[in-house]
């Protein structure tokens, strides 16, 4: 005949805490792999693509000019091909640059308004001069630009690159750690054509 | 404080007097450790619903996707390999922990009145645990699930007289595609939980109305679940997750080649723990199939739920429940006598035949062909096209067609399809320019006769090959007099060089080989374990006959 015993004070604040102990245990080694699993980006492999966005001669100085290219981009577990675009500006005769097609505020794309020389988002009214810099509206930062490259005359987009806001805009700001920055998203032409 | 706030949503909600309720249970005084199994079961369901969801918000439920994007979770997502092999293992531990659960209660003989019911609505229980390891085989689209899945349908649609709804209900008579796969998924994430957790629910109500079965001639005053009952289900529960877990991160979930119905070298297996029923249909021939299909399988499981009704004498003490003790170790020899016979007739797979040497088709090509060899696997060019098989196919047959056209033809028709092809359903294929060209190269090789080499190249093969032609190595080296002679060939290198040597000299040529012009080469790890593989691999000039 087997004997009832309910457990006293001490064993029950034993077991109680052994209860809690575990079961906290299975949580955590659930739970924390599971939070990476959601929150960590996926191991990136891809080499930076530089794609031909065409000629550079046609450009017209400070006249900005809607360019559409294609390229490959992983897209979770798949590579797609996938149209994009980019504003390219010819911002002097040594310099060019490629914005990004999106204003930094929310996303909308925005266009260039030929008449008041500035681009304008047309969703919450942020205006952005030639080179990207916010003139006004609630645009938090200027405009992202492509990384560009010239090769024989031609134009090559690479990665986009967030620009932080309150940096100098101007290439000639800034520390030196802040030009060699500016110098792989502008390009210059006679750098690239002597070489 | 506290014990108001409690107070105040206890009283709205009643959720503090319910749990008080459900943890204050009485149970017999007799209950103890033979009692944990049920809750084990229900935690390893809650593990796989936990890990399921994680699963799903990676998947994707396509045979066009499901296979890339569970390499994707796999390799590319922290804890993806974790989450995938916890789901996998659970669900074989879950088949282990309910069979123990069931061999408790047959053996304390806790289905007798008036617990029939919560007896039967555990096997049904079982039969949906069976449910999920059967439709969720096929998820991971592989070679193991596409074949296990059409051995599974096929003998489905056998069944007498349901046998071709049956076939229809699981997405057409036709081979597995599309239609079978989404009915599966739909099977394992929609219908399976909702229908589990209802049975659960209805388990667990039986099993509080008619209280915990006493051991026989317990009298003895009752106790409370809470705490020590609840320690114990605790414990056992933890131990459950420890063996889970570990096994979760040591042993590999395999994920094979992509499912490839045009494989003939693949040898099908169910999962384990249905060899036995595999094993027992081969016992059985002709006209008498069904027997072990259908017939033998139905009868266990009538057998299963008329269990209370046959055996309705009083409860008596374990050890003198013989019968019942001769029964469950009856039904283990024979599950496992059946089990191990299947396991030992397995014929070693094609790929461990291959690893061991001898001339094979793939010997006879260059590292740029066996490259192509990777790209054609990998766009799944064999969705669209025959290899000389003489399937029907929405392309054409490669072994045919192909060797007709320049490679500079075939790379522009990779680049667009419907400009050299009016017409073509065929989309762009988006690879390099070098890669391209591997892909010609080998399409401009395949014939009939070398066919075969597109499916028996072993992966690592294969997955060398393309480290080989991504970093040029023939710009230098010959691999069966493809390449230049710039640097030694490298066909029979396993005979010269050790495998540290060759993994060595990638990093430090110079050291090894004083003067040199070969550059050092800083491959990842997982590419200098690959081009490693391949290169040891190559067989000597002349192994690989003419």
């Amino acid at each position: 005949m087997l004997t009832v015993e309910e457990p006293g004070r001490d064993r029950r604040q034993f077991l109680v805490a052994w209860i809690y102990g575990l079961w906290g245990l299975i949580g955590a080694a659930l739970g924390v792999p599971a939070a990476g699993y959601l929150l960590f980006p996926p191991r990136a492999r891809d080499q930076e693509e530089w794609v031909d966005a065409g000629e550079i001669a046609p450009l017209e100085l400070r006249t900005p000019e809607e360019i559409v290219f294609r390229r490959n981009r992983r897209d979770g577990w798949k590579m797609i091909s996938e149209k994009a675009a980019a504003w390219v500006v010819k911002l002097s005769e040594t310099e060019v640059i490629a914005l990004a097609p999106q204003c930094t505020h929310l996303g909308c794309a925005y266009h260039w308004e030929e008449q008041k020389q500035h681009f304008l988002c047309p969703c919450h009214t942020s205006a952005f001069d030639l080179d990207g810099k916010v003139l006004s509206g609630p645009a938090p930062r200027p405009l992202d630009r492509y990384n560009v490259r010239i090769e024989k005359g031609r134009l090559r987009l690479g990665a986009v690159e967030e620009r932080p806001a309150g940096r100098p805009d101007s290439a000639s700001g800034g520390s030196a750690a802040g030009r060699s920055a500016e110098d792989t998203v502008t390009a210059s032409f006679p750098r690239e054509s002597k070489g | 404080m506290k014990r108001r706030i409690q107070a105040w949503i206890d009283h709205r909600t009643g959720v503090e007097t319910a749990v008080r309720n459900f943890l204050y249970e009485n149970i017999p005084a007799s209950s103890g450790w033979h009692q944990v199994f049920g809750s084990m079961a229900v935690f390893l369901f809650l593990v796989q619903a936990f890990t399921g969801i994680m699963l799903a918000f990676n998947y994707a439920p396509t045979p066009g996707d499901a296979y890339n994007s569970l390499r994707y979770i796999i390799t590319e997502l922290t804890g993806g390999r974790l989450m995938r092999g916890l789901h996998h293992w659970g669900g074989s531990m879950m088949i282990v922990v309910v069979a123990l659960h069931m061999t408790q209660v047959v053996v304390w003989g806790a289905y007798k009145k008036p617990r029939e019911a919560t007896w039967m609505v555990g096997v049904a229980l079982l039969l949906m645990t069976l449910a999920y390891g059967l439709t969720g085989y096929l998820l991971p689209w592989d070679n193991r699930a596409y074949w296990g899945t059409v051995v599974s349908t096929q003998l489905a649609a056998k069944a007498p007289l349901i046998g071709p709804y049956l076939s229809r209900l699981l997405g057409g008579e036709g081979p597995v595609g599309v239609v079978t796969f989404t009915r599966f998924y739909a099977l394992h994430v929609m219908l399976l939980p909702p229908a589990t957790l209802l049975l659960i629910g209805f388990h667990v109500y039986l099993v509080r109305k008619h209280g915990v079965t006493p051991v026989a001639g317990d009298t003895a005053p009752k106790k409370k679940f809470f705490p020590g009952q609840l320690f114990k289900d605790t414990v056992a529960i933890f131990v459950t997750f420890v063996i889970l877990f570990v096994m979760a991160i040591a042993v590999q979930v395999p994920l094979g080649r992509l499912a490839d119905p045009t494989d003939t070298t693949y040898i099908p297996r169910p999962d384990w723990y249905f060899l036995f029923l595999f094993q027992l249909l081969k016992l059985f021939e002709g006209p008498l199939e069904v027997f072990g299909s259908v017939v033998l399988p139905g009868m266990a499981v009538l057998a299963l739920l008329a269990l209370p009704f046959f055996d309705r004498g009083k409860l008596v003490a374990v050890r003198r429940r013989t019968a019942a003790i001769a029964v469950v170790a009856l039904a283990v020899v024979g599950w496992g006598g059946l089990t191990v016979a299947a396991i030992v007739t397995t014929p070693r797979s094609a790929e461990d035949e291959i690893a061991e040497g001898g001339p094979q088709d793939w010997h006879q090509l260059s590292p740029e062909e066996l490259a192509g060899i990777g790209y054609f696997r990998k766009e799944n060019c064999v969705a669209c096209h025959a290899t000389g098989e003489g399937r029907a196919a929405i392309g054409p047959d490669l072994t045919r067609k192909a060797v007709r056209k320049t490679a500079k033809w075939m790379i522009e028709h990779f680049k667009r399809p419907q400009q050299m092809v009016p017409g073509s359903a065929m989309p762009a294929i988006h690879l390099s320019d070098p890669q391209l060209n591997a892909l010609a190269a080998f399409l401009l090789r395949l014939n009939p006769r070398n066919a075969a080499a597109l499916h028996s190249t072993p992966a690592f093969v294969v997955e060398g090959a393309m480290v080989y032609q991504a970093h040029r190595c023939a710009a230098c080296h010959q691999v069966n007099s493809a390449g230049m002679k710039l640097g030694p060939a490298l066909d029979g290198l396993a005979r010269r060089r050790s495998r540290e040597w060759v993994e060595e000299h990638f990093l430090e040529p110079q050291k090894l080989s004083p003067g040199t012009v070969m550059p050092a080469y800083r491959f990842s790890r997982r590419e200098l374990e690959r081009i490693t593989n391949y290169l040891m691999s190559l067989p000597a000039p002349g192994v690989a006959g003419p």
